[in-house]
């Protein structure tokens, strides 16, 4: 049983259930009621360092491309590409430094000059030194894809139904879970609560420091084509890893299929505050007209936030929890939930199957933070 | 001369009006913000000839308040207390450590900012227009009720068309015979509530006693412009090949269900529709105050519940100009009172607390009363388009509910796209919901109006930069 109908629930209920399991999916609320139906789609390589989270993101890229040819059509799937533009001179080196210790990691990272890069994208601001292209960055409609994958999956799904209890037998493994109407019974529970995850862990008695990350986007009016590729600024990446409070906005400017231009995400920590928020706001709208100047005289239309869900060392917990048998974790994923799902259930469903996963689990086991609130 | 302290008022239909006189005249300096280019709101706006001649005698009272608030506040403004700025465009009010800054859009366009800053704030923004969708409500000739009073202010156009007006609601008298007292052949006034209905809430009607003569008034219009009042009917389909030609309507049981065999067609080329009015919450939603259900939670001296936020008229739950004006006056006073640092005294504004109080008694009623018909959402076939701006038909809505588990307005716009264009909903949330078997609640729109990147940019920028 799958707890949480966002995208790592999903992803997580289509491959157990291709392993052949049965599979229940129970939410609180509607499919893609959380975070996922905040987030922005991206599925990206370009904005992580070598190390445990880009391996999960080449896996997860592979399988997006796999189950693109399925459903492509029905999530908005479009394999656009990744450009990311640096501001100066000193900014180009260090992110060409970056991108190289990618490549060697097994990321394509194709250096892109100055005129080249007006080429890629004619309304970029003037006097760009430069940047680097990821052709395997891409993007899905991150609510289709969750409620997709949960029918692709053939799995039943349980909306409108709150998880209030983790059902145990005497000797401490899972057996179930209950929920407002009545319980549920299964031999394995699989916990996808997302940003919640760390309160469902609180029910079967263990602590997973998961906490929220804030983050709005800004949709704009339907324009035409005029921007081609997720485009952003160099420091986005130092963004990602950093460990600051403060505020940081470095705008991924991108066109959709459906024509509004996303400009995302920020990323502070502030609980579950859902207060707009001018400053933060403004600065994203300041960072995407300086990206692309003729933005100015577009509109928002309307705005909107989400909280990530993240642990203290930014990577998410997958696998079985040894402190409670037949537990099994797949959620703080923060702002890379939906690129990370497909290759989170991937290996989730070949742990179930009894199979040896593609990826080495331990950076992301689920008893790695000492018993105390981890921060 | 000590300085006045300042009002932001938003909105100057009935509300903002009376609460923009009522402070100016206790101390208090006033801005009053509009997007349209006159005073007046959604029921005074409309040209004085027009308003006069539509209007049973005995309504002219109404036209009497009227010339008396404009006065006043063409007096305010010459004393210098008050300021009425037209066609300011309020996409954004920002609650700031010790004050508010009125975030609006001015120019042809609304592409220039204008930054206000006050004391405190009023949110007298009113309502907008609720409409269900049905079987052919998108062919060019079916309007909304206020899109039918509009077209009324170019009377020569109007005279001579054949029109029905449906729905629910008190608004579809006065349009019906102001349509007819336009020289329109208005054919039926189809009405979903039951006349039982109003029998059984004999006593708050009869507490009401000029509410009901009013209502008299207009039916004894109807009379004799010969317009046929269908109660506990519905339209059930709009017909038209470019546009509209005629209309089915349809009896209803007591249920709420069509009664088969009852469905009869009204040729015409005009249909007005409404089915009642929700409140324009986007503003005090983003400044966080508390909702209560679909309107904006005040207390009696009409505070909402974020310090220096009042709140006056539809905003705060519909109920007609009268109700408006009542609330309008008593926010007035109490901000006037609050902000010179005087203690408030509600006997000041006894008399517009007495109406208040009776007047939402006798809204609560018409609620009550009319009431779409239970079936409505039936009436919604799979190809009819429900959410206009992004063209969504009741079909695809329904896949996304039993297909792919949406269930609400949000996650149904998610997986459709219905109420992701320009309205941002506003139209086709109530059908949305209904169609999700959901409660509606109020959406979260940030921006109040559509505001440009640039200006986002920047905006609020020269004060962060002044506090530096
Ligand atoms: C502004 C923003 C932009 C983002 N942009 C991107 C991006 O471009 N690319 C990307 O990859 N990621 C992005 N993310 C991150 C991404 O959205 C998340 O990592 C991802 O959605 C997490 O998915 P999930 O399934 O783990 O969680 P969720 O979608 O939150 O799902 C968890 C579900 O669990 C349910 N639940 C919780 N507790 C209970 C309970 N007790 N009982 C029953 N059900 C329960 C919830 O109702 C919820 O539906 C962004 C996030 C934000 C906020
Ligand atoms: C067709 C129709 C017929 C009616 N007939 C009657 C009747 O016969 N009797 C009766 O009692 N009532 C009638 N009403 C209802 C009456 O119009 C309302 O009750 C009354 O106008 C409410 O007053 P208000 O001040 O709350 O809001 P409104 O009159 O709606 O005024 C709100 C004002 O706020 C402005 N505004 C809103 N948002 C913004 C923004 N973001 N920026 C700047 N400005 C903004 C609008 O432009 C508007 O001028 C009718 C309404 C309609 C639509």
């Amino acid at each position: 049983m799958v707890v949480g109908a966002g995208v790592v629930g999903a992803a997580c209920a289509l491959y157990v259930a291709r392993a052949g399991l049965d599979v229940v999916i129970v939410d609180r609320g509607p499919v893609s009621g959380g975070t996922t139906g905040a987030g922005e789609g991206n599925l990206l390589v370009s904005d992580k360092e070598p190390g445990p989270e880009l391996d999960l993101a080449l896996l997860s890229a592979r399988l997006w491309t796999q189950l693109a040819e399925e459903l492509g059509e029905f999530i908005e799937y479009e394999a656009k590409g990744g450009l990311v533009v640096a501001s100066t001179p000193g900014g180009l080196t260090a992110l060409e430094r970056f991108a190289g210790e990618q490549r060697a990691a097994g990321v394509v990272a194709e250096p892109v000059h100055a005129e080249a890069l007006y080429e890629l994208e004619p309304r970029l601001a003037p006097d760009l030194p430069g940047g680097v292209y990821y052709p395997q960055d891409r993007q899905v409609m991150p609510a289709l894809a969750a409620a997709h994958l949960v029918r692709a999956s053939g799995a039943r799904l349980l909306t409108g139904r709150t998880v209030t209890a983790v059902l145990r037998k005497p000797d401490g493994t899972v057996q179930g879970v209950r929920t407002v109407p009545g319980d549920i019974l299964a031999p394995t529970v699989i916990n996808a609560a997302g940003t919640w995850g760390g309160e469902l862990a609180a029910l079967a008695g263990v602590t997973l420091p998961v906490l929220p990350r804030r983050g709005f986007v800004l949709v704009t009016e339907p324009l035409p084509r005029l921007i081609h590729h997720k485009v952003y600024a160099a420091d986005y990446v130092a963004d990602v890893a950093s460990d600051s409070a403060a505020l940081q906005t470095s705008p991924v400017v991108e066109g959709t299929a459906a024509g509004p231009v996303l400009i995302g995400a920020s990323r502070e920590r502030v609980g579950f505050d859902r207060e707009f928020s001018l400053p933060v706001v403004r600065a994203l709208a300041a960072g995407a007209t300086r990206l692309f100047p003729f933005l100015a005289d577009v509109r928002a239309m309307r705005s909107y936030l989400g909280f990530r869900p993240y642990l203290p060392d930014h990577l998410p917990a997958i696998g079985p929890d040894p402190r409670v048998p037949g537990l099994f974790h797949a959620c703080g994923h923060e702002g890379a939930g939906i690129g990370l799902a497909t290759g989170t259930g991937h290996l989730i469903a070949q742990l179930l199957g009894g199979k040896t996963p593609d990826l080495d689990l331990a950076p992301f086991r689920p008893d790695r933070f000492p018993d105390e609130e981890g921060e | 001369m000590t300085e006045r302290p300042h009002l932001a008022v938003i909105g100057a239909g009935p509300a903002g009006l009376a609460a923009t006189v009522a402070a100016a005249a206790h101390g208090v300096r006033v801005t009053l913000l509009d997007s349209a280019a006159r005073a007046g709101g959604q029921f005074y706006r409309q040209p004085a000839a027009e308003l006069n001649a539509r209007r049973p005698q005995a309504l002219h009272h109404q036209w009497r308040t009227w010339e008396r608030l404009r006065d006043s506040l063409a007096r305010h403004v010459d004393a210098g207390h008050a300021t009425h700025l037209t066609d300011h465009h309020v996409w954004f009010v920002e609650r700031r450590s010790d004050h508010f800054t009125v975030h609006a859009l001015v120019g042809p366009a609304q592409e220039d900012p204008v930054e206000v800053r006050a004391d405190a704030v009023l949110l007298a923004t009113g309502g907008y227009e609720k409409v269900l969708p049905f079987p052919g409500w998108t062919l060019p000739g079916v309007l909304t009720v206020g899109g039918a009073q509009a077209m009324l202010k170019g009377s020569l156009a109007v005279s001579g068309r054949t029109a029905v007006v449906a729905g629910t609601g008190p608004l579809l008298l006065p349009v019906s015979t102001g349509l007819a007292a336009a020289g329109v052949d208005v054919v039926a006034l189809v009405e979903s509530a039951d006349p039982k209905a109003f029998l059984r809430r004999t006593r708050a009607f009869a507490a009401q006693p000029g509410k009901v003569a009013e209502g008299a008034q207009y039916a004894a219009q109807l009379l004799r412009h010969r317009v046929k009042l269908l109660t506990r009917h519905t339209v059930v389909e709009a017909h038209g090949d470019k546009r509209l030609e005629a209309v089915t309507v349809a009896a209803l049981h007591t249920d709420g269900r069509v009664r088969p065999g009852t469905e009869r067609r009204l040729a015409c080329d005009t249909l007005a529709v409404g089915h009642g009015m929700l409140p324009h919450t986007d503003l005090a939603e983003t400044l966080g105050c508390r909702l209560e259900g679909l309107h904006v939670h005040v207390d009696d001296e009409q505070r909402t519940d974020v310090p220096g936020v009042w709140a006056a008229g539809e905003t705060t739950g519909i109920g007609g100009a009268d109700l408006a004006l009542a609330e309008g006056h008593i926010a007035g006073r109490s901000v006037a009172a609050r902000l010179t640092g005087a203690v408030p005294d509600p006997r000041g504004w006894a008399t517009a607390a007495k109406s208040r109080t009776r007047l939402r008694e006798f809204s609560a009623a018409l609620d009550s009363v009319y009431v779409p018909p239970a079936c409505w959402t039936d009436l919604i076939t799979d190809d009819t388009v429900v959410c206009r701006c992004e063209e969504v038909t009741g079909g695809a809505i329904r896949k996304a509910v039993t297909g792919l588990g949406a269930g609400d307005v949000r996650t149904v716009k998610l997986l459709t796209r219905a109420g992701m264009g320009w309205c941002q909903g506003r139209m086709c949330g109530p059908a949305v919901a209904g169609l999700a078997g959901c409660e509606l609640t109020p959406s979260r729109r940030p921006f109040a109006r559509p505001v440009p990147l640039g200006v986002l940019a920047r905006a609020g920028e020269a004060e962060d930069d002044e506090h530096r």
